[in-house]
């Protein structure tokens, strides 16, 4: 069969079984790779737009906390809570925010382990935004708790009433679950993190590019000696990470599953958690890639290729969400339970049924769209498709916290929750201190993992002269570059 | 930051190699001809390494195994003494201590000690933090980290001789031999 020829800087989104995929395009070699990726952070000049979406977003996060200490200092009742609505945007937000996490422990670990490696272009910058989405997380449950003062009871420390918190409760496991995770994100991260930092290291062109790079890799030679214990530590965070992943967000749904409550009491929650979790968390790997890989011309690293991975995941997940969302309704109906009937026909029908059906459309209905390649190869279908799912995942936890509550078994104490400007203003503001972390990442640190960027690159393996005679699998490289060594 | 001030004692020779294949083919003469104290450096990970080199495995998973089981212990004993022993108290007519509540706790416990296990075991292994190294004074050696290949050969090996190595480098193939001084400090 004759080869189709694709081009270097075309599209690698073309399905072509006889070839391997090319990860990066452009003709690129370790110098390009290494010089691409460090200039955005050591030699270009900081663009303007930069300085501007920072000012913006240092606001926001100001706004975020103005809202806390207004919240300190006049206790919970500034939110819309009322009786029965006890919980609502503070952990719609903390769900929401846990969530987005995933996405990136998903492709730096999961993905790893699979041995996908479609990752290496997009790991380090899905594994901050992981790390920057669980800061936002974890402020929600830690100003939400009414007595901030004595937030320090969630630990079992030893305090002046000699007592012990209590470990029979799914809240203490959330401390413990979201508290390790974020913890070994940051460890995963950074470790991975280190050759680059090297790298940056050995480019510096100030004095005090050089202290602080140097710091932070850590005397880091790149000696196979230590490339060797390395790579047993990054498997095995990686294999470490895995399960942990699966379990953050499962204890987060035990926060409702172990709850007696109507529409909260299903053992489905833990793997429909998880899968809404990654779904949302891919929509905002994308929202945030898309534009960077424009303004700092990373299209030939990542590559329309990787994007249609990711929305295939998305399609996915999104479609285990939406199976989730019709067995809820099965088992309400098949357990021939009054209670949990009613608290379904009521998410669909009763007060709150725009936000259910927005949440329906968004995460159910407009993700199949990317069934079609067309419009999964599209870069504006699919980031559209993105801020879809953002919404649509944060009206999802809405939905299952506030419509339980609002209308439980007595209904005498019905209510209907709305927001205050604080509510508001605190869950925009959690968006300003997100995309603050982000631009300091964007700024500062090597958003592509070069070194692992180059171990999936055909000339790092140090056998394809070799294999040239068994297939022609590496013909379509130019020569000087598939022959590093022979150029002078 | 440049080596052009150093002029401490010989620390070693380095050859360049520009591709990963010569890299690696040379890795397994210096390993064939008997040398101890050396070592390759490359920009990331080159599959097979460890056979050219002639690497044994590395005991770090065993740490990690004694971090993941310090955790499963620590997670058990802590739940038991504070909630049954040390204050006991009635939550919903919930046993004092029983596993099942019990494992959410457990299961994060086990794996924050052997996340950490795994990498203060790492890096303590690979003896860093180490900022100072004649390697890193070296200037050549900034593209180690970029996208050249070395090969390393210590001056205090017992095979060392310093012409006899550099001929023996220089047979290799890199593109070129070059000195590596011990830093002075000033």
């Amino acid at each position: 069969m004759k080869k189709p020829q694709v081009s270097q800087l075309a599209d690698n989104t073309v399905d072509d079984p006889t070839r391997p995929v090319e990860l990066i395009l452009g003709g690129n070699d370790f110098t390009s790779i290494t010089a691409t990726v460090s200039d955005i952070v050591l030699e270009r000049k900081t663009p303007r737009a930069w300085y501007l979406a920072f000012f913006a977003t240092a606001g926001l996060t100001g706004v975020l906390f103005l809202m806390i200490a207004w919240l300190f200092i006049r206790g919970v009742g500034v939110w819309g809570l009322n009786n029965p609505v006890g919980w609502a945007w503070d952990i719609t937000n903390f769900v929401f925010w846990v969530g987005i996490g995933h996405a990136g422990t998903l492709i730096s670990a999961i993905l790893f382990l699979l041995r996908q490696k479609w990752r290496t272009s997009i790991n380090r910058f899905a594994e901050a935004m992981t790390i920057f989405a669980v800061v936002c997380a974890g402020i929600f449950p830690g100003i939400h708790v009414g007595r901030v003062w004595v937030v320090y009871w969630l630990f079992p420390l030893p305090n002046n009433q000699a007592m012990w918190p209590n470990f029979r409760s799914p809240l203490l496991w959330d401390v413990f679950a979201v508290g390790t995770y974020m913890t070994v994100s940051l460890l995963f991260w950074y470790t991975g993190m280190v050759p680059d930092l090297a790298t940056l290291r050995d480019r510096s062109k100030t004095r005090i590019q050089q202290a602080v790079y140097g710091f932070l890799a850590l005397g880091w030679r790149n000696s196979h000696r230590h490339w060797h214990r390395y790579e047993k530590a990054y498997l095995l965070l990686a294999g470490l990470a895995t399960p942990l992943v699966l379990s953050v967000h499962s204890v987060v749904s035990f926060d409702f599953a172990t709850s007696q409550i109507p529409g909260w009491h299903t053992a489905i929650f833990p793997p429909y958690f998880v899968a809404g979790a990654v779904f949302s968390g891919f929509a905002m790997v994308g929202t945030i890639l898309i534009p960077a890989r424009k303004w700092f011309g990373l299209e030939q690293i990542i590559t329309k290729h990787h994007l249609e991975n990711m929305n295939k995941i998305i399609l996915a997940t999104g479609s285990m969400v939406g199976f989730a969302y019709a067995t809820e309704f099965f088992i309400a109906w098949y357990s021939g339970n009054p209670n949990e009937s009613f608290a379904f026909i009521n998410r669909a029908f009763g007060p709150y049924a725009w936000a259910y059906w927005t949440m329906v459309t968004c995460n159910v209905i407009t993700p199949q769209l990317f069934w079609v390649k067309k419009l999964r190869t599209n870069l504006a279908v699919m980031w559209i498709m993105y801020i879809f799912v953002n919404i649509g995942m944060w009206f999802e936890r809405f939905v299952i916290i506030v419509t339980s509550l609002s209308r439980d078994f007595l209904p005498s104490s019905w209510a209907y929750f709305r927001p205050t400007p604080v509510d508001i203003l605190t869950f925009v503001g959690s968006f300003g201190l997100f995309f603050t972390l982000v631009l300091l990442f964007i700024r500062f640190l090597p958003m592509i993992a070069m070194a692992e960027v180059k171990t999936v690159m055909p000339i790092a393996d140090a056998h394809s002269g070799e294999r040239r005679s068994v297939g022609d699998y590496h013909g379509d490289i130019p020569a000087h570059i598939r022959d590093g060594g022979d150029r002078k | 930051m440049s080596a052009t001030k150093a002029t401490g004692g010989l620390y070693a020779l380095l050859t360049e190699f520009e591709s990963p294949a010569q890299f690696m083919h040379g890795c397994e003469r210096v390993r064939d001809a008997g040398f101890k104290h050396w070592d390759a450096h490359s920009p990331f990970p080159v599959h097979g390494m460890d056979d050219a080199m002639g690497i044994r495995g590395t005991r770090l998973p065993w740490l990690v195994l004694v971090g993941g089981l310090s955790g499963l212990s620590l997670g058990v004993l802590m739940q038991w003494w504070m909630n049954a022993v040390d204050y006991p108290y009635m939550i919903s007519g919930k046993p004092m201590f029983g596993l099942p509540a019990a494992v959410p706790v457990i299961f994060e416990l086990t794996v924050l000690l052997s996340a950490f296990a795994c990498f203060f075991g790492m890096w303590g292994l690979n003896g860093m933090p180490r900022l100072s190294h004649p390697l890193l004074a070296h200037d050549r050696f900034r593209r180690a980290s970029q996208d050249r290949f070395y090969i390393v050969i210590e001056a205090r090996d017992p095979r060392f001789e310093t012409e006899k190595t550099r001929a023996f480098l220089a047979s290799l193939g890199g593109s070129v031999v070059d000195e590596v001084r011990e830093s002075v400090e000033g």
